[in-house]
């Protein structure tokens, strides 16, 4: 099964190592990592999404609580979360497409951020779902480049993850 | 007050409480050895960085205090990387101290560089670079912190050059709060009391014991709460010493090379109470079958530990020895007699004991190296600290070496490092310079660290090393006998030293044994000879460890005498 891990962590060089070492060097496989400062400058957050059994998941939170530079892990997955990714799409946009892929666009409220003579640049945040479901949609008009950032997560309600 | 680095490094290795560094000096770390030669911290010269760490490793096994070890960038920090990991699979607290190049050259390939951080990465339990000479007091002092509490293990702290002359406001950290490190000592009270609970609706309870006592210093209670309940004790080869091998209740080591009685046990008990052992592969065997009917109650300090291999019915986290106290108190309370409800079990105990004992078949012509053990206990009168290198020897030396106390085996169990030995009893001579220390040796593993001879001669260490000599690399030709057809592929070692010259050549004494008779005789003299002495025991050539579970088999089938 599929699960989505917040984990802070000390804002410190080999921080970012730590975490992918631990990963590999157990066999743990990593879907998609983001990190990024938290509030707290000091302290970074990482978004891990990982597939497993309840076993491995079991190890990869515990070994994860192991690192010293690690200062809290949850895994959504046990509980209603929210979650986002942002994805970047250089579309071909030769000049009788262009229509098509504004509508597209548009129905999916991404925005256009870059515009060249031969190309959209298209800015779509979402659930995974709708970001793969907006690059199936323009893969017919011809998708030149794509960056995504992963998925980043965080708990529904007035509960927060803080240090 | 202002400080250099290295005058803040002595100061805090002072605060510490360090005796004795073990290292070996180099370019990077001038500024650190030109300190250390005026004050009064000892340090022993090894013969290479390996040496360092598992000498630094064998202290702090002898002692339960932090080794230290310190040593040059680039080599001498690539050449600990093996008594690092060694340390970290059996979690023992080392301190090693790495120099680097100067902090604007990281990164440059410059000259003796290493980025031995990234290298000891998944072998330490933390590590730092230090950037700034106004964070080293900080960071060695949770190095020690670190290294000594919660589950122990290995810290590596690198230094640049230049942190160690820059000069910096020095103020020891009393006090030491690392946010993302805050292991559990109590136990939960809720699991200790279904322990207890489980206990008593046991019929056939086993206490199976590792290291985890011997880190702990819970062997004492661990002792009280088998006499109190009867319940019989078997221990992995890091246990040995935490509970009494001549005790009645003792059952041996259990595993790829445990007793009949252990491994039988184990398959045979309803319930298994699991203390500091990780339930590694060389215990379980084929871990589906590994006590299949048993509930399974895994007390470890390790979070990571519990539930890894075998699934845990009860698991607590924390200390052995907070959870052993407060479980024989619950244990005081239960109105159960345990003599009685454990007589049968304790019978059938006894019925396997007398069936397959440890034994080997003596001979009259050969020494036969298990006899070479049996004469160790005899004339160290069971009071040696004995280390061991890695193979057959060890095996051996786990079997019929009767450990009573903690701390008395030292011997790499996790990572199996051959060389571990020798400089292991080195560091354990250097805490106990009155003891009798025996390195129980083949002649393949002494080979890998032997120039730390040396060492042992420039120091006046009298450590004694009984090299189980069958020209062979005896387990793996073992393996090669069972399971390979007994092709003996690259294990006979056909050309060794003359380990007698070899001895006297370094300074210290060579002794030889070539017949069983000799054998008392020779152990004799070494231990009265006030220096290193080096035992060739020519031994028994294809003798070969028993019982023995064939690797991925359940470990109820062993391959006996």
């Amino acid at each position: 099964m599929r699960h989505t891990i917040s984990v802070l962590v000390e804002n410190k060089f080999g921080v970012l190592s730590r975490i992918a070492g631990l990963f590999s060097g157990r066999g743990f496989n990593i879907e998609s990592l983001s990190v990024a400062e938290s509030l707290d400058p000091k302290v970074s957050r990482m978004t891990v999404v990982t597939r497993g059994d309840d076993k491995v998941i079991e190890q990869v939170t515990k070994q994860l609580n192991k690192l010293v530079d690690v200062i809290k892990v949850i895994d959504h997955t046990e509980e209603k979360f929210v979650d986002r990714e942002l994805a970047l799409i250089k579309v071909n946009a030769e000049p009788q497409l262009r229509e098509e892929i504004l509508r597209i666009t548009e129905i999916f409220r991404g925005k256009v951020v870059d515009v060249s003579p031969k190309t959209y640049t298209v800015e779509v945040t979402g659930d995974e779902e709708k970001v793969d479901a907006f690059i199936e949609m323009v893969k017919p008009l011809g998708v030149k480049e794509i960056a995504r950032t992963g998925r980043i997560a965080m708990s529904r309600g007035s509960k927060a993850l803080t240090t | 007050m202002k400080k250099t680095g290295a005058e803040i490094f002595i100061e805090c290795l002072t605060k510490e409480g360090v005796q004795v560094i073990f290292g070996y000096p180099g370019g990077a770390v001038l500024p650190l050895y030109d300190i250390l030669f005026k004050t009064h911290i000892r340090h022993i010269l090894v013969r290479h960085e390996q040496g360092a760490v598992h000498a630094a490793d064998g202290y702090a096994r002898a002692t339960g205090k932090v080794g230290v070890c310190l040593v040059t960038s680039g080599p001498g920090a690539t050449n600990t990387v093996t008594g690092i990991a060694t340390a970290y699979m059996d979690s023992i607290p080392i301190v090693v101290f790495t120099g680097q190049v100067p902090t604007a050259m990281i990164g440059n390939d410059a000259f003796q560089e290493a980025d031995i951080v990234g290298i000891t990465r998944p072998c330490t339990k933390h590590s730092y670079l230090v950037k700034d000479a106004n964070n080293l007091a900080t960071v060695i002092r949770e190095a020690f912190y670190i290294a000594s509490t919660g589950k122990p293990g290995p810290v590596l702290v690198d230094i640049p050059k230049d942190v160690m002359t820059a000069s910096a406001a020095f103020k020891y950290p009393e006090k030491v709060h690392v946010r993302g490190y805050q292991p559990t000592y109590e136990g939960h009270i809720g699991q200790i009391k279904k322990v207890a609970d489980a206990m008593a609706m046991s019929q056939k309870p086993l206490l199976f014991i590792g290291g985890g006592i011997i880190s702990s210093s819970a062997s004492n209670e661990l002792l009280e709460l088998s006499e109190a309940t009867h319940i019989p004790v078997t221990t992995t080869l890091m246990g040995l010493g935490g509970f009494p091998s001549n005790h009645p209740l003792s059952l041996g080591m259990c595993g790829m090379h445990g007793t009949y009685t252990s491994n039988m046990s184990l398959t045979n008990t309803d319930l298994i109470i699991g203390i500091g052992a990780r339930f590694d592969d060389r215990v379980t065997g084929k871990v589906d079958e590994f006590a299949a009917g048993a509930k399974v109650i895994h007390i470890d300090i390790d979070p990571t530990s519990i539930g890894k291999n075998v699934i845990a019915h009860i698991p607590i986290v924390g200390d052995a020895k907070d959870i052993l106290k407060k479980l024989i108190s619950m244990i005081k309370k239960e109105k159960v007699n345990w003599k009685k409800k454990h007589h049968e079990w304790l019978t059938q105990i006894e019925e396997w004991k007398g069936k397959h004992p440890i034994a080997y078949k003596q001979s009259k012509k050969v020494i036969k190296p298990q006899f070479v053990i049996e004469q160790i206990y005899e004339v160290t009168k069971g009071d040696a600290i004995i280390t061991t290198e890695v193979g057959q020897n060890q095996m051996w030396t786990a079997q019929y070496y009767k450990f009573k106390k903690p701390r008395t085996l030292i011997t790499s169990g996790g990572l199996g490092t051959m060389g571990y030995g020798f400089p292991a009893a080195i560091g354990a001579q250097v805490a106990f310079p009155n003891k009798i220390i025996f390195d129980i040796a083949g002649d393949g593993s002494i080979q890998m660290n032997i120039q730390e001879l040396a060492t042992a001669v420039q120091y006046r260490l009298p450590v004694k090393v009984a090299i189980l000599n069958n020209c062979f690399l005896g387990m793996v030709r073992q393996w090669q006998e069972l399971f390979y057809d007994r092709r003996y592929s690259y294990t006979c070692l056909e050309s060794h030293p003359d380990f007698v010259k070899l001895a006297e050549a370094y300074g210290a004494v060579g002794l030889r044994a070539e017949h069983p008779d000799d054998v008392k005789k020779v152990l004799k003299e070494a231990i009265k000879t006030p220096k290193p002495v080096l035992i060739d025991f020519i031994v028994d050539r294809e003798e070969n460890v028993y019982p023995m579970v064939p690797a991925g088999a359940p470990i109820s089938k062993m391959l006996l005498v």
